[in-house]
């Protein structure tokens, strides 16, 4: 997994600074947002994560009031949001293709939250408010610039100043590097984030890129269809999704689908029945999947060795079909048994030590621990 | 000559300019247009306004006419212009602080400039809602609405002021008055005709698609999220349409403004049917002078004066490209 910004302080006992409760959108006949609800922290980085139409922007775009939910309540800091309008809320949104005033100076852009201010603040206050964005931003020399004038990451980054300019309780992103090349975005990730620390403000970040959302928010909540499904750290998404499409959507996995009995997982289309963790079994009888990540397969041409223990393993034999090598490691993709199954597997570059790594049509047996699979129930 | 950007060693050979590119003569065309159907005729009643009243046909005397006497033409041709007709409107000009003074063409030059900026003042006002209604709606009643807009013009104009005389007739037989009567809100007829309320109706009524058009044009491609980013920003609806729609529609207000009141400032029919002309237009003086008085070069004069008054204005604006510089072409 890529490297991820360090969590926020998180104390139990606080509550949450935003709390969205049961609030749904609908637009004509589709439900954009059906029945989220939600809590965020203080000074906490929060990442929704879905794909796109999923109901994200629609959800964030509640928040600051852009748009009036069908039902449900949001409360931030202790104060119900339902009846104030979008120019009083504490929160300001940076837009997904930035919303610059193109006809307003880069300082423009900035102070114009600050004139809208009441009681007013005086020219200086405005003026020194706007070079310390600027300055925080990095664009000092570019005050004077009108948007068009410059490039995608600056205009990114005016955009940033203008929402931070009036220190919101809450800073909304949507989708803030989706516009910017691949190349300057990995490395704008970490900077926004730790700019964010610095100001030290609550954010909501809008995302499709499950990358980006790993590598900045400290939490994640992942939607599907308008519907949260999970919040949790990155790792706990990512090691205990709750459910196939948070399973699927957040990195590989493989996906065994079948019936609960004896402990066993049976009728997948694994050669044999699948070995479970005893920890939270469903009901027997019950229909599950099993979802076990490629790297915690383990390849090898001989047969597993029993470990220690009573931990159980799942073995099959299978045909290598294809490999991608990746440097550090390389994706096997196999072909179960003499079944049209097909399975992947991350291995290190180093597994192999002295011995050559398999050839495609090569037969070697893949095998997990029982407790390396996670049991899904939908 | 233009062509695109600074070409590389070796220059292309000159082509005879007959064999120019497609591209030349396309962005020749909007020249030849000016030159053919402003210009050209502009230069022939900078003529007749040069020329000499006479009881001939036509009834003036070219400045480059030669004395009949003198036989063979010669060339160049003598040049003897006569501006008589332009002192009398310099005249007029100098009679201005004279109390009592006629001033028939001042007058009819302040009656017309006021009432194409009433017109164009109003047609703002109206036109502003409508086309931004229209420009905010679904993208299939967007089209409806535009047809409906444009719709008047399949009936002839001079038809659908006469209904207005129709509707407001000051008779009882006045559509409007019959109405009122019926109800019981009046209970004489009202007079609705030959005032400059009805005039002012007729023109706002005449005009008012030349403004919508390009105001639509402009509006409908302004980015709402803009407006959005604004309201996020504390701005009020009203601090919001002064500091970003104003602003950014700018060019679609000077474009609308200028398709009114030029051709406003023309306009005598719609105030002589339905003001009852009383009041005198400076069109109308044109009109007259043309026809019943017989008097080309003066009323060339004032259509050159007219010419010249409205189109220096609207030079220096250009020139100047107005406010919201940058602003058509908005967005990232
Ligand atoms: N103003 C609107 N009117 C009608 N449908 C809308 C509107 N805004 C969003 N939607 C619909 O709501 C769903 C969610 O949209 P959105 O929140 O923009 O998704 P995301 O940001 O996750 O890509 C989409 O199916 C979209 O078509
Ligand atoms: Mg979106």
């Amino acid at each position: 997994m890529s490297a991820r910004a360090d969590s926020a302080p998180h104390f139990p006992a606080e509550p949450d600074y935003l709390r969205i409760e049961g609030i749904s959108k609908r637009f004509d006949d589709a439900l954009a947002v059906d029945n989220v609800t939600l809590g965020v922290r203080r000074r906490e980085i929060f990442a929704l994560l879905g794909s796109s139409g999923c109901g994200k922007s629609t959800l964030l775009r509640m928040i600051a009031g852009l748009e009036r939910p069908t039902a449900g309540r949001i409360v931030l800091d202790g104060e119900d949001l339902a009846e104030v309008p979008a120019f009083r809320r504490p929160t300001n949104m940076m837009f997904q293709s930035y919303a610059l005033f193109p006809h307003m100076s880069v300082a423009g852009n900035v102070a114009f939250g600050l004139r809208q201010e009441r009681p007013r603040l005086t020219r200086e206050q405005i003026d020194a408010r706007v070079a310390e964005m600027l300055e925080l931003v990095q664009l000092q020399r570019y005050a004077a610039r009108k948007p068009h004038e410059l490039s995608g990451g600056q205009q990114q980054r005016v955009a940033l100043a203008r929402s931070l300019a009036k220190e919101p309780k809450l800073l909304l992103l949507d989708e803030p590097l989706a516009a910017l090349d691949k190349k300057i975005r990995q490395h704008t990730q970490l900077e926004l984030v730790s700019l964010i620390r610095r100001v030290g403000v609550t954010c909501i970040l809008v995302t499709h890129d499950q990358e980006e959302a790993m590598t900045m928010a400290s939490r994640i909540g992942v939607m599907s269809e308008g519907v949260l499904l999970q919040v949790g750290t990155p790792d706990e998404i990512y090691e205990h999704p709750s459910c196939r499409f948070t399973a699927e959507f957040i990195g590989e996995t493989n996906l065994f689908h079948g019936r609960l009995e004896d402990g066993r997982l049976n009728g997948s289309d694994f050669p044999a029945p699948l070995a479970i963790a005893a920890e939270a079994m469903p009901a027997p009888g019950t229909e599950v999947w099993l979802s076990v990540r490629p790297e915690r397969v383990v390849l090898g041409r001989q047969p597993p060795a029993a470990v220690n223990g009573n931990v159980s393993i799942n073995a099959a034999q299978g045909e290598v079909d294809e490999i991608a090598y990746l440097g550090s490691h390389s994706v096997y993709h196999l072909r179960l048994g003499g079944g049209g199954r097909r399975m992947i597997a991350s291995v290190p570059s180093a597994h192999w030590g002295e011995a050559s790594a398999p050839a495609r049509g090569e037969r070697v047996w893949a095998w997990w621990l029982a407790p390396d699979g996670v049991v899904l129930t939908r | 000559m233009s062509s695109g950007p600074a070409a590389p060693v070796p220059a292309p050979p000159r082509r005879p300019f007959f064999l120019l590119r497609g591209r030349f003569w396309v962005a020749s065309l909007p020249w030849a247009w000016l030159l053919l159907f402003f210009l050209l005729p502009f230069v022939l009643i900078v003529n007749v306004s040069l020329s000499t009243p006479d009881l001939a046909v036509p009834p003036y005397v070219s400045p480059f006419s030669q004395p009949q006497a003198e036989g063979r033409p010669v060339f160049p041709p003598a040049f003897n212009p006569d501006l008589g007709s332009y002192r009398r409107l310099g005249d007029e000009v100098a009679d201005l602080a004279r109390p009592g003074a006629e001033l028939q063409y001042l007058r009819a030059f302040g009656n017309s400039l006021l009432l194409a900026a009433l017109t164009t003042l109003c047609c703002l006002l109206v036109g502003y809602p409508f086309a931004w209604h229209i420009a905010r709606s679904a993208e299939g009643t967007r089209n409806t609405l535009l047809m409906l807009v444009m719709l008047p013009f399949w009936t002839s104009f001079l038809l659908r002021v006469y209904a207005w005389m129709g509707l407001l007739d000051s008779s009882e037989s006045g559509l409007i008055n019959q109405a009122l009567l019926a109800l019981g809100l009046i209970d004489a007829p009202l007079q609705l005709l030959y005032n400059s309320g009805a005039v002012l109706i007729g023109m706002v009524y005449s005009y008012l698609p030349f403004m919508v058009l390009p105001l639509y044009a402009n509006l409908v491609k302004l980015d709402m999220r803009l407006l959005e980013a604004a309201r996020d920003l504390g701005a009020r609806p009203w601090t919001a349409f002064v500091s970003i729609t104003l602003p950014l529609s700018w060019r679609g207000i000077v474009a609308g403004s200028m398709m009114v009141f030029i051709p406003a400032v023309g306009e005598f029919v719609i105030p002589d049917l339905l003001g009852g002309g009383g009041v005198l237009m400076i069109g109308r003086r044109i009109w007259d002078d043309f026809g019943p008085n017989q008097d080309w070069p003066m009323a060339a004069a004032v259509a050159v004066v007219m010419v010249l008054l409205l189109i220096v204005p609207i030079m220096v604006f250009h020139r100047h490209g107005g406010r919201g510089d940058g602003a058509g072409e908005a967005g990232p």
